[in-house]
């Protein structure tokens, strides 16, 4: 009887087995183009990192030194960091603090999320307009400005431009970070606010004592959705100040276009590869800090 | 008192996050001499600041007329603008439809490190994949055409990923009884995971949507022949020296984009909130 019943159970685990592997032809068609126009052209391009343009021979690190040595690859480099730096704090904060209120506010409340969401919908090219007339020296802002005494500022072409790409981003992107941060606190039992409540804990301390906490799962997705999303600025970048903006906003996306244009392979490999690393060790570390938890 | 206040702030943000759509509105109805006189010290450096109003002084639909008989490249922009978003959202329902099914509903071996590897190459911005995407183009003798924009696309992951997340959440107990009544995988697929991730499908869909029809970086590099260029690099070449046209083409390609936004709006909170779920 035994021997029957145990036969049994590994037949159906054959079989089951079996069957999983039916998943890998779904994935087939998927991975075969991912592998072909992604991850094989990829690699020719880390080859090319360590190759000399003309000769074809191998250089070793000197494209790696070449980039590192050029003072735009510095700039732009720099000035990712610091947009990345600004920015995701910032959006995280902002929209943190506006999905708490928003949960609170039970009439407008969905009104006022699909209004949050609405710069996600207006494409960048309609808006170019509006940032142009805004931000010009005789623009809409310094004219409000002025109301205020305050001098005329040329926005896009001083060390504001860094700024006029920080509200840009937060712009576009408050009310996507709005509705993740909402589905992490509708996770969050009710219950647990009632216990603390009748313990007599305030709403600060509610915040910070159960709303905070909870919401250190969801902190990784969203921070890394908004590091995804922070690449897209160059659109407006582009759109509003061309190929070659004010310094302080002057982005890698920007030099590899004139890289692109100039078709220095050994730069831009060197370059796609560097980028690739840091991105792929940041999402490695921070998914590592987030299992922790 | 205090609520009130913070009420009336989340409004305030909320009006300045829609404040671009009326802007847009408001100057497509001007007719050329107030756009003129109104842009002024922007456009000729007149002095003064450009001020603006919430209503046309003199609405016309001038401007509109004029982009509909005097700018067939718009057309042409739009029309490509169509064809490009249609082809990579249609590859995408193709290819990424059963990876996501097959990621999210099977256990083969190295399933895990290959969702993690499509997490990583979503990450990628477009900086990193430019030369490799030349390279593959180059020798496919795809540059300068629309099925080099749209093949490359095809293959992004992040469709694949937020599909995943919804055919995940599909209760195991409905597959199983479906698999002892002796329907195939192929049956389970179309019949159970179909219908019921179909809001994910949506969802992808819409997310999407947005991104390729401000589709920016690639026909930028990629297409050399302007007659294939899509709308959202149209309006930086018509300068504000044509502010009617330059209003009016904002707004004619804002239109399907707010369309598809507000007829999909479930669906796109869904979408976005999906991925913020911890498995």
């Amino acid at each position: 009887m035994r021997g029957i019943a145990a036969a049994k159970g590994r037949r159906t685990r054959r079989h089951l087995a079996g069957r999983q592997w039916e998943g890998l032809i779904f994935v087939l068609p998927s991975l075969t183009g991912v592998i072909a126009f992604i991850l094989v052209p990829f690699l020719d391009v880390i080859r090319r990192s360590f190759t000399e343009v003309m000769s074809g021979k191998f250089a070793g690190l000197k494209n790696y030194r070449t980039i590192f040595s050029n003072s735009a690859f510095l700039q732009a480099a720099g000035n990712t960091v610091r947009f990345t730096v600004v920015c995701i704090p910032l959006l995280l904060m902002g929209s943190l603090a506006a999905a708490v209120l928003l949960q609170r506010q039970k009439r407008l409340g969905s009104f006022l999320k699909s209004m949050y969401l609405m710069p996600m919908a207006i494409p960048v090219a309609s808006v170019v307009l509006l940032w142009k007339l805004l931000f010009a020296q005789g623009g809409m802002l310094n004219g409000v400005l002025s109301f205020f005494g305050a001098a005329p500022v040329d926005w896009m072409n001083s060390d504001c431009a860094f700024g006029v790409l920080v509200f840009s981003y937060i712009w576009k992107n408050l009310g996507y970070d709005v509705i993740l941060w909402l589905a992490g606190l509708s996770g969050i039992p009710e219950s647990i606010y009632e216990a603390a409540r009748v313990d007599g804990a305030g709403e600060w301390r509610c915040f910070v004592s159960i709303t905070i906490p909870n919401l250190l799962p969801s902190l990784y997705t969203i921070a890394v959705l908004s590091f995804l999303n922070s690449f897209k600025v160059f659109r407006e970048a582009y759109l509003v100040a061309g190929d070659y903006p004010h310094k302080s906003i002057y982005m890698m996306q920007h030099l590899f276009n004139n890289w692109f244009r100039e078709l220095s392979v050994d730069k831009m490999s060197a370059g796609a590869v560097v980028n690739a690393a840091v991105i792929l060790m940041l999402v490695l570390l921070l998914q590592r800090a987030w299992e922790k938890e | 008192m205090k609520n009130k206040l913070l009420l009336l702030l989340l409004i305030l943000l909320a009006a300045i996050c829609c404040y671009p759509v009326i802007f847009l509105l408001t100057g497509a109805l001007m007719d050329s001499a107030e756009l003129k006189e109104r842009l002024g010290p922007v456009l000729a450096g007149s002095g003064g600041f450009v001020g603006w109003a919430l209503l046309p002084q003199y609405p016309t639909m001038q401007n509109y007329v004029e982009l509909l008989l005097d700018t067939p490249e718009f057309f042409v922009m739009f029309w490509n603008s169509v064809k490009l978003t249609a082809g990579v959202l249609a590859g995408q329902l193709l290819i990424g439809v059963p990876a996501a099914w097959g990621l999210a509903r099977f256990e083969f071996p190295f399933r895990k490190p290959l969702y993690t590897l499509y997490i990583i190459l979503m990450m990628m911005p477009f900086q990193v994949r430019m030369l490799s995407d030349y390279l593959v183009l180059d020798a496919l003798k795809l540059l300068d055409s629309h099925p080099g924009i749209i093949l490359p696309a095809v293959f992004s992951t992040f469709p694949v990923f937020i599909m995943y997340r919804f055919f995940r959440g599909i209760p195991e107990a409905i597959i199983e009884s479906a698999k002892l009544d002796g329907a195939g995988s192929l049956h389970v697929f179309w019949f159970i995971g179909l219908p019921l991730g179909a809001g994910g499908i949506v969802s992808a869909l819409v997310l999407n949507f947005l991104e390729y029809w401000n589709l920016i970086e690639q026909p930028l590099t990629f297409l050399k022949d302007k007659t294939l260029w899509p709308l959202s690099l149209f309006l930086p070449d018509v300068g504000l020296e044509k502010a009617g046209i330059a209003f009016v083409s904002s707004v004619v390609t804002l239109v399907p984009a707010v369309f598809v936004f507000l007829l999909g709006q479930d669906y796109l909170e869904q979408g976005i909130a999906a991925s913020a779920v911890k498995e």
